[in-house]
């Protein structure tokens, strides 16, 4: 459009002192390309080792904030500009929470994929390994074993709590369960450690007493919570006509419970606990107070010490020798491990749920 | 059915019926039994501490007390500036996923910041120190030196990054799961005709969320600040990677000398420990279940209040 023609055509009062569409996106595009560039000068200055993108995406992203807002306050006035700094605002807080996540999982990918695509990984122990070499087999078993245990405990409590809950629950008791199973939900790990040291301490009245039990002891105080409110929403979920068909054929409720109301949600059951051995496998805390830590093979739950992967990562890191590098490869490679298990729980549970969910009406 | 019998006939009571029945109950009460059991017996191996003699107790404390205060200071320091990061950031997340972004792309978004949550804390831990603290480094360097005169920020700074600041931006990223899952869900209950009435207004999106969605959801965001904090509470692995404690009681963010909390303390003194320290760490526990206890129930308490929506699942 010439702003030398004297007759304009008439504007369009719908656009008229609003910002083009795609703006924002522009805008936030061209900040970034600033501050890469701003980067990259620092970069080949000498100034930083390497190119700083998680800084260029950051500041880029929070310059992008202020130029929207004030070019929209000079072109869209006060309300409209407001409007757009929230919302430039509210896209910034998202990016900003995918930074860490994101380097998060490029940091532990770039350093653990070598070690643990090395068949060592998985075949040995760190018995007599005082360099490089070694794997973390002992800390997979026990990691294994600890939370197979944990989940033998945990699944039948808490899922006969959820029952109780859900088809016989009135009253105060109920009320009283579901108000402290909540408040478990936020029990410090660490804290369930000491609970689990403090019980076979007087048990055994051996105030050195490890074992692998009593790793599963404390998992369990994690676990059944968590296990008890998702079996609770799965079960409330079952439409109550299939109970009441199943009454009006004169099946007793133990029945009706056990073979209509266990098998429609048998799927959401199952995610429920694969969700929840989740939470709890990766738990360090209280697996380091109580199960202590071995460099050698312990298949025994019941006595000695036992390495679990989340312990392993620590030790590894925390207790480096003289040459640290090996040790730094293992540790990531068992945090790498570790990520692959929770999040193919994580994705086995989310399947079966799509998958084999009854279909309501919903 | 004969119109004759009329009034309820009692269902026979069955063996399996009442086995079945009493099982669920035991299974319900084991766990308010649990709960007691963590207490009871956190205040049994306590007591050796409470009542140790001067001089039996780790780092020359006087009395328990004393001991444990530096500790607990650390612990809600720690905690409320993870908050003060976390809590504008998870209502900003749970907004832009429920109000601003495509609704197709919605759940997507929901499951990527789920995936922060299952991290294991170990993991954010080493992430911490090896590329979260170097990173954050100059930039502390920066601040000390030029806002030095700011008593937060005042120096020496820490030359490793490993300072308070950075364990609770650690802290904070592991809280935002839970606090944008509680978000996002009060977001979405906001009554539509509210947020419809509001935009016929004539009031702009940011309008509408200030004068509907806010004052709608104030409860539930205090009780997902709430329920946060409990978690930054009791965070463990993270902070004892992270953080380069010392004995001390400061609120400088960016020094080599932070003080340590409870947890991350148990952690690292827990394997070597003997003798009484033994009772003394596990009555700084008991301090810690205490504390996060209170402050859990205060934040379902509110929840449960509103019983629309159902918490953090």
């Amino acid at each position: 459009m010439s702003t030398a023609t004297i007759a304009r055509p008439m504007t369009n009062s719908l656009t008229a002192g609003k910002l083009p569409r795609g703006s924002s996106w522009f805008v936030l595009v061209g900040s970034w390309l600033i501050f890469g560039g701003l980067f990259a000068i620092l970069h080949a200055s000498g100034a930083t080792k390497d190119f700083n993108i998680i800084g260029t995406i950051f500041f880029g992203t929070v310059f992008f904030d202020v130029v929207i807002y004030v070019i929209s306050l000079l072109v869209e006035g006060g309300r409209r500009a407001t409007d757009r700094l929230v919302t430039s605002l509210v896209a910034t807080a998202f990016i900003i929470a995918l930074l860490p996540l994101v380097s998060l999982l490029w940091t532990v990918v770039a350093n653990g994929l070598g070690r643990m695509i090395q068949p060592s990984f998985f075949q040995d122990s760190m018995r007599n390994v005082i360099d490089a070499g070694g794997g973390a087999l002992h800390a997979v078993v026990g990691t294994l074993e600890i939370t197979g245990m944990a989940t033998l405990i945990s699944v039948p409590i808490g899922l006969l709590a959820a029952i109780y809950l859900a088809e016989y629950g009135r009253g105060h008791l109920a009320r009283g369960i579901t108000f402290f199973v909540d408040v478990m939900m936020g029990i410090p790990s660490i804290v369930a450690g000491l609970f689990a040291y403090a019980l076979f301490a007087l048990i055994f009245n051996d105030p050195g007493v490890r074992s692998g039990f009593m790793g599963s002891i404390a998992l369990s105080v994690l676990m059944i919570p968590v296990v008890v409110r998702s079996c609770e929403e799965i079960l409330r979920l079952v439409p109550n006509e299939l109970r009441e068909a199943s009454f009006a054929l004169g099946v007793p409720k133990w029945l009706t419970v056990l073979k209509v109301v266990l098998p429609t949600s048998l799927a959401g059951i199952t995610t429920g606990i694969m969700l929840s051995i989740a939470r709890v496998i990766g738990e360090t805390a209280p697996l380091l107070l109580v199960c202590g830590f071995t460099a050698s093979m312990n298949y025994n739950l019941f006595s000695d010490r036992m390495m679990t992967l989340p312990v392993f990562v620590y030790t590894q890191y925390a207790n480096q020798g003289a040459n640290p590098q090996p040790f730094l490869d293992r540790a990531w490679a068992a945090a790498l491990t570790l990520i692959i298990i929770v999040m193919l729980l994580n994705l086995a549970g989310r399947i079966i749920t799509k998958v084999f969910a009854p279909k309501y009406g919903r | 059915m004969t119109a004759g019998t009329t009034g309820a006939t009692k269902a026979k009571l069955r063996l399996g019926d009442r086995i079945f029945s009493s099982s669920t109950i035991l299974a319900g009460s084991i766990i308010l039994i649990l709960l007691a059991a963590v207490a009871a017996f956190l205040v049994v191996q306590s007591i050796p501490a409470l009542v140790a003699k001067p001089g039996t107790l780790p780092n020359n404390a006087s009395n328990f007390w004393v001991y444990v205060w530096p500790l607990v200071f650390g612990t809600i320091w720690a905690a409320l500036i993870a908050l003060v990061i976390a809590t504008p950031l998870s209502i900003g997340i749970a907004l832009f996923i429920s109000h601003y972004a495509p609704r197709r792309l919605a759940q997507t978004l929901g499951y990527i910041i789920d995936l922060l949550a299952a991290v294991p804390s170990v993991v954010f831990g080493l992430w911490g120190i090896v590329v979260l603290a170097p990173f954050l480094q100059p930039f502390y360097t920066w601040l000390v030196t030029n806002m030095g005169w700011f008593p937060l920020f005042s120096g020496p700074v820490s030359g490793t990054g490993r300072t308070i600041l950075t364990a609770a931006i650690v802290l904070a990223v592991m809280c935002l799961p839970i606090m944008t899952a509680i978000c996002r869900e009060v977001f979405l209950q906001t009554p539509r005709l509210h947020e419809e009435a509001a935009l016929a207004l004539g009031a702009t999106r940011w309008e509408m969320i200030k004068t509907a969605v806010l004052p709608f959801a104030r409860a539930g965001i205090i009780s997902a600040a709430m329920l946060g904090l409990g978690r930054a509470l009791g965070e463990t692995m993270a902070i004892a990677l992270v953080l380069s404690p010392a004995l001390v009681v400061n609120f400088f963010l960016l020094t080599s000398q932070n003080p340590n909390t409870i947890a991350a303390n148990i952690a690292l003194q827990f394997p070597e420990a003997t003798g009484v320290t033994v009772n003394a760490l596990l009555a700084s526990g008991l301090v810690l279940f205490v504390v996060t206890l209170a402050v859990n129930s205060v934040a379902r308490y509110v929840v449960n209040r509103r019983k629309a929506f159902s918490g953090a699942n």
